[in-house]
Formats: C-alpha cells, sequence, structure tokens
C-alpha cells in the first residue's frame, strides 16, 4: 500500500484550520515505516479546556502530539497553534514528554531540569540568575516539590519525577500545556497533586491537552475527550463523546461490558 | 630535572600529552551520557583510509594535508553512521562497528593496492604516536620560554593540539545549554526548537577534530581511552555535569602527567633499563583511574531508572 498516496488524499478535503484554537491538527498522517499509526486525523482544541486523548495501545496518542510538535515528520498534515503555524507559537507551548523517555540517571539536580524550562528565556549564553532561581523554586513549589531541590533527578521516585517534569512545564509559563501520560506509573499522592496543578492552570485560562489511560478518571479529570484510533474515532464533551457506543467503537470490543457499566455509574 | 634538561626534553611532550588528554576527555562526557562513547574507536579507525587517499592525492608525507585527510574521513565516517543509524533504523553501536571496520578494511586494501611501500606510512606510530620524540630542541631551559626565537622552534604538533583544546572549550561554552537539554531529554529539547539532530552531529564532529589532532601527536591508543577514562571516572564522582566536566579534566591532565612521568622512570625505578611507551603509559593510567573510581568513589550506586 503506499500510504503517501492515500494521506494525500485524505488531506484534500480537510476543515478549514480555526483561527483562535490553541491546537488545529487536519489531515494529520504519520507512519513508522509501512504502516500508519496516525491516519488523515483532525483535532480542534478548544481554548481553556482539558482534554484527554484516549485510545488504546498502539493507537497514536503520543504520535500525534509529537506530530503536532514536529518531533515526529508526518507524511501529511498540519498543525496550528493559537492560529499561527508552530515555529511562531512555539513560546506558548509547554510539553511533558514521557517519563520514562529519558535517562534519569543523567547527572543533574532536580533545580538544574526546572531551570530547563527557562531555556528560551534564558537564551544561549545567558547566565542563570537569582530570579531565575526563585522562579523555578516557585514552580517546584507548585507540585510540592520544594525540599527536593538539590536532590540528583535518580533518587526521585516515579511520581516524583512526574512532578519534576510537571515543574519544568510549569516554568515555561505557556498558555498550551501537552502532556504525555503524566499519570502513567505515580503514586496517588502524585497523581492528586498533579490534577490540582493542571486544574489551576484551567482556572487560569491555559488549555491543557493529556495522553490519559485511565478510563475511570476521565469525567473527574476532564471536560473534552479526544478518542484516537489510529483514525479520530469520537471528539467533544465528556457528555458528547464519552459513551459506550464511542469507546466500544475506539476499542473495538476489547472493554468487557463490566468496565463500561462501570463507567456509566461513576458517571451517574 | 634541571630546566636545562626539563624544557628541551620533557615541556613540550608532557604540554602535548595534556592538551590531547584534555582535548578528547572534554567532549567525551557528552559522548558517554549520549551512548556514543565508541565514536572515539570509529574515529581513530577511519583516520587510515584518510591518510592514505591524501598521500595518494598529494604524492607527500606532510602534516597538513594528512590531517585534512583524517579529518575528511572521519566526517564521512560521522555522516555515514548516521546514514545507517537512520535509514537502516540499526542500532547506534552497530551502525559504529559497521562503519569502522569497513572504512579501516578500505583503508588497509587502498594502501595495499597503491604504490606507497616506498613511503613509510607506519601503523606503530598510528597507534601509540611518538610523544617522546616531540622535544623543542631550540629551548636551553626556563628562559627560553620567553625567548621568540627559541619559540619558533616549537614542535608544531603543540600549536594544532592547542587550537583544537581551545576550539572543543569554545564550542562546549557556546552550546552548553541546547547540548545539557538535548543530551538530558531530546523530545522536550525539539519541543522548543532546538535542532537536535544538527547538535548531535557537531557533537561528534567536535570530538572527530579533537581527535584527528590529538591522533597526529600521540597516536590512537591515548585518544580512545581519553574519550572514555577520564569522563567515566568523573561521572561517578559526582552527579552534577558541571562537576563531571571538571573531574573529568582533573582525571585527564592526571592521567597525562603521571602517565609521562611513570613511562620514562618507572622502569628505571624497577631496575630495568630502557623507558616504555609514553602513549601506553598514559592510557594505562587512566584505565586504572577509572577502576579506583569505580572501586572508592562517592557515586557509585545509583538507583536511576534506565533509558528505555
Amino acid at each position: 500500500m503506499n500510504v503517501e498516496l492515500v494521506a494525500n488524499k485524505g488531506e484534500v478535503p480537510a476543515a478549514p484550520l480555526p483561527a483562535h484554537s490553541p491546537l488545529a491538527i487536519r489531515g494529520m498522517t504519520v507512519s513508522y515505516g509501512q504502516k500508519p499509526v496516525v491516519f488523515s486525523v483532525d483535532m480542534t482544541v478548544v481554548e481553556g479546556s482539558m482534554t484527554a486523548i484516549i485510545g488504546p495501545n498502539g493507537a497514536g496518542k503520543s504520535t500525534l502530539l509529537k506530530a503536532a510538535l514536529g518531533i515526529v515528520t508526518p507524511l501529511a498534515g498540519q498543525a496550528q497553534v493559537f492560529g499561527q503555524p508552530l515555529k511562531a507559537a512555539r513560546h506558548r507551548i509547554a510539553y511533558v514528554p514521557q517519563r520514562a523517555s529519558v535517562d534519569w540517571d543523567f547527572p543533574t539536580r532536580v533545580i538544574d531540569v526546572v531551570l530547563m524550562g527557562l531555556s528560551r528565556e534564558l537564551g544561549l549564553l545567558g547566565r542563570i540568575r537569582g530570579h531565575h532561581k526563585e522562579k523555578a523554586l516557585a514552580c517546584l513549589a507548585r507540585v510540592g516539590m520544594t525540599d527536593f531541590a538539590d536532590r540528583q533527578i535518580g533518587q526521585l521516585s516515579g511520581g516524583q519525577q512526574q512532578r519534576v517534569f510537571l515543574a519544568r512545564a510549569l516554568a515555561q509559563n505557556a498558555d498550551l500545556y501537552l502532556l504525555d501520560e503524566p499519570f502513567a506509573g505515580v503514586d496517588a499522592a502524585t497523581e492528586k497533586a498533579i490534577i490540582e496543578v493542571l486544574k489551576g492552570l484551567k482556572s487560569e485560562g491555559k488549555t491543557v491537552v493529556s495522553v490519559h489511560h485511565d478510563l475511570t478518571t476521565v469525567r473527574s479529570y476532564f471536560d473534552r475527550v479526544f478518542l484516537i484510533n489510529t483514525r479520530k474515532m469520537a471528539e467533544g464533551s465528556v457528555t458528547e463523546a464519552f459513551t459506550p457506543e464511542t469507546l466500544n467503537q475506539t476499542y473495538g470490543g476489547r472493554l468487557a461490558t463490566g468496565q463500561i457499566d462501570q463507567l456509566e455509574l461513576a458517571a451517574g | 630535572m634541571s630546566g636545562e634538561e626539563f624544557v628541551p626534553l620533557s615541556l613540550t611532550p608532557l604540554l602535548i600529552g595534556i592538551l590531547a588528554a584534555v582535548a578528547c576527555a572534554l567532549p567525551g562526557n557528552f559522548l558517554l551520557l549520549r551512548r556514543q562513547a565508541l565514536i572515539g574507536d570509529a574515529i581513530s579507525h577511519v583516520v587510515l583510509p584518510g591518510i592514505v587517499v591524501a598521500f595518494l592525492l598529494t604524492g607527500i608525507v606532510a602534516a597538513v594535508p594528512m590531517m585534512l585527510g583524517a579529518a575528511g574521513a572521519a566526517v564521512v565516517a560521522v555522516l555515514m553512521i548516521e546514514a545507517i543509524r537512520r535509514l537502516g533504523n540499526i542500532e547506534p553501536g552497530a551502525a559504529m562497528g559497521l562503519t569502522f571496520t569497513t572504512l579501516f578494511a578500505a583503508g588497509v586494501l587502498l594502501l595495499e593496492q597503491s604504490d606507497t611501500s616506498g613511503v613509510h606510512l607506519d601503523v606503530e606510530h598510528a597507534l601509540y604516536g611518538n610523544l617522546e620524540s616531540l622535544i623543542w630542541l631550540e629551548a636551553s631551559g626556563w628562559a627560553s620560554v620567553l625567548d621568540p626565537v627559541a619559540l619558533s622552534g616549537l614542535p608544531p604538533e603543540l600549536g594544532r593540539v592547542a587550537v583544537a583544546t581551545l576550539g572543543v572549550m569554545a564550542f562546549l561554552w557556546i552550546a552548553w545549554r541546547p547540548l545539557v537539554v538535548s543530551t538530558f531529554d531530546e523530545g522536550f529539547a525539539q519541543s522548543l526548537g532546538m535542532h537536535t539532530t544538527g547538535l548531535g552531529i557537531a557533537v561528534v564532529i567536535v570530538s572527530a577534530l579533537a581527535a584527528v589532532a590529538a591522533f597526529d601527536a600521540v597516536g590512537s591508543i591515548i585518544v580512545i581511552a581519553m574519550f572514555i577514562c577520564p569522563p567515566a571516572a568523573a561521572r561517578l564522582m559526582t552527579n552534577r555535569l558541571e562537576v563531571q566536566i571538571g573531574w573529568s579534566v582533573v582525571f585527564a591532565v592526571l592521567s597525562a602527567v603521571l602517565g609521562y612521568v611513570f613511562a620514562g622512570y618507572g622502569p628505571l625505578w624497577l631496575g630495568y633499563d630502557h623507558a616504555v611507551s609514553a602513549a601506553g603509559m598514559i592510557a594505562t593510567v587512566s584505565g586504572v583511574i577509572l577502576a579506583l573510581a569505580a572501586g572508592f568513589a562517592p557515586h557509585r550506586h545509583r538507583s536511576g531508572a534506565p533509558a528505555l
């Protein structure tokens, strides 16, 4: 199969890009080798919303985020950030990669990782001054990690590592936060701390998009969902788009009826 | 030892050894963290075809064309490794192994097929260098350090490694921030708009240039050892990259000085009457330092999550 040709066809009827969406994706197609991982996906993130990207393993959730950020090169498709091309609006995005994507044995301290969030502000040769450190410490305080500022990052638990990553994103002072599975493998206290911070961001008018795995918490954490299984399956508010029908479609009947009933109860 | 003896006979080889060690150890820190430490090995091997091609083109055995040939071969090798890794989807270690054995073999064939039998292209020289021979005959004592006539007789290798060392330092100073961010978290660095592929290639090319300058003076054994041993020992001393870089320089200098002294005097102390190869001894000392660090350094036990 010639992925490229099909993908180009898919791009033609794409809806026009809305001018003010924090993140608008049109006709996004990404493939690793022959198999498309994301196929002709349109997504329109609503400003000030908290959106969960949901789908089974290998459904292209992380890849969609990476393609939107230009980390992986798509075969076709485009992304706009606050109505501008990505290059012009990078400073308005903070990205939190999967925790497992980095080597936590790297010789650096917690505070240094948070300071990486100030890279753009510091420029190439700008020196780290007192107010930069204060800013980094304030971000650590928001995730409850002040006491760990001077620790080597390898000494942290998984949950603490995730909080440090979130603090680094906070230091970027962005308008759009893209998180890749921030709750994967973290303890309950961390999960609570992270969701508080994210809800705080929402109340400040920021937009949050997060790849999310735990279907039972979708309703309490997020107000919008984006269901994907290589193709877009559903998009909308939790009440509209997070239904047994869309879930069945997305997971291809892999969810047991019991699980869906539980979700219904949670909605109840 | 008096100045009259030390300055002409030992000062320049010692300085060249120190600078070569530092020039390789500095980028070695990043190669190690990027799991590319083998690149030093790769570069030292591909230098052979580079030198042979330079000889075939120019027909003379002279330092400058040979160094250009070596540098060119190193850059070709670096680009080949990247290409194999990306296009063939092959693991970086295998891509390096593939590249350097192939190019080294090509160098051997080239050497065999071309009419170089009359010329002394010496494999042994390439391995061990000839540090002890880089003496400063014009010098007569410490006063010569300020004497322009004597200074003009300094071995040219000294100037070349000094420039290479300064170049490496300048690169690390300018590229420090994006280099650290992209080495730690490539995806995040890309989300900031950093050109991580370009940075990765720049690190390797800077390493290659350091290696070629050092190789010309001290041979490939030191180059390979200095890319790995001082940074690896330094990593065990600290959990901060800035401090690790400092330790790697300390260990590189220590290896060069101790290695040079032990090679010159060690056998005499033990009752033998011949000095041994300084390059071999410097590399050995760096290995011993790494062994000591692995046994006694403060940050041997770490609990970071392994990279995927």
